[in-house]
């Protein structure tokens, strides 16, 4: 994976595929640290010790058309190439949540990637699950949840592409922000 | 910038449309997003369906994911479905490939025939 928004995507097709009805997605970046933290959080199924244990194993997965589930073990590898770490703390009928923590003076730490492309992807494919993402920045924080969203949407759907779009817009815009950064009005391509 | 009165707008101006297309069938299209399709670069070329789509105004469009399709070593793969047609397989895309297949297939009913699976498997 180029970076750490496209590790974030694949991470959660384990929220969905456990059912999860609520993923919670936090950034948390403290650059005096060095630190840049991942958290990802779903009210999916869970596993038990011995399941979480092997969901780090590259060749354990749930699904029977073949026998190697990659997610999760890239993932970890990408952490601890940094110099971080990953963690999974779940139960069986809670959910899951899986925290990793990237060391960003190492060379090998991957960028964080756009955030706001692995949101609209996520909400456009999982309309029905709600998603809520949280990016902080020192002591700078932004906050945006598909429930806020849908209740001002009323009829319409949040999957609809202009409302895709604009949610595209606005996470990326509200992200440059926490940086400091002058928002603009250039198209951010793909 | 983006605001929240913003949204509102688009909602009054898109559930206008959407009372127009209620009934009618659509087009589905259908990207790979398992690790090895996010890896090989699915993301962007979701997205590039999705600007495409909306930058055409197009109606009836659904663009959404599934998990590994299979052939792994072919990602990023999309699976065009239109109505009363089968469906067509398209394989390595990128964003511009995306492109050319909402101008040439959706749009016009042409199947890029060089990007197909068939093609690509010869």
């Amino acid at each position: 994976m180029e970076d750490i928004s496209l590790h974030v995507l694949d991470i959660i097709q384990n929220s969905i595929s456990a059912g999860a009805s609520c993923v919670d997605i936090a950034i948390k970046e403290i650059p005096a640290d060095h630190s840049l933290y991942v958290m990802i959080s779903d009210n999916g199924t869970g596993m038990d010790s011995s399941e979480a244990e092997r969901s780090l194993d590259p060749f354990y997965t749930t699904r029977t058309t073949r026998r190697v589930g990659l997610g999760l073990p890239l993932f970890k590898a990408q952490a601890e190439a940094s110099g971080g770490s990953l963690e999974i703390d779940t139960e069986k009928g809670r959910g899951t949540t899986v925290m990793a923590r990237f060391d960003t003076r190492s060379i090998d730490c991957l960028p964080l990637g756009r955030m706001e492309d692995t949101m609209a992807t996520l909400i456009l494919c999982h309309p029905d699950i709600e998603f809520r993402y949280t990016h902080s920045y020192y002591d700078k924080c932004f906050e945006f949840s598909t429930q806020d969203i849908k209740g001002k949407l009323g009829d319409l759907l949040i999957s609809d592409l202009s409302v895709i779009g604009w949610i595209r817009k606005y996470i990326s815009e509200n992200i440059e922000k926490l940086y400091g950064g002058v928002a603009s009005e250039v198209d951010s391509g793909t | 910038m983006k605001s929240i009165q913003e949204l509102e707008q688009i909602k009054q101006r898109t559930l206008q449309e959407v009372n127009l297309r209620k009934d009618r069938k659509g087009t589905r299209v259908v990207v790979g997003m398992a690790t090895c399709g996010i890896a090989a670069g699915a993301r962007p070329v979701l997205l590039a369906f999705v600007e495409e789509v909306q930058k055409r105004n197009l109606q009836d469009i659904t663009v959404t994911q599934t998990g590994c399709v299979g052939v792994c070593r072919l990602e990023p793969i999309v699976e065009v479905y239109k109505p009363g047609e089968e469906k067509v397989t398209y394989v390595k895309l990128t964003p511009e490939k995306a492109k050319r297949i909402v101008a040439e297939h959706i749009v016009n009913g042409q199947v890029v025939t060089e990007y197909t699976i068939g093609a690509a498997e010869k």
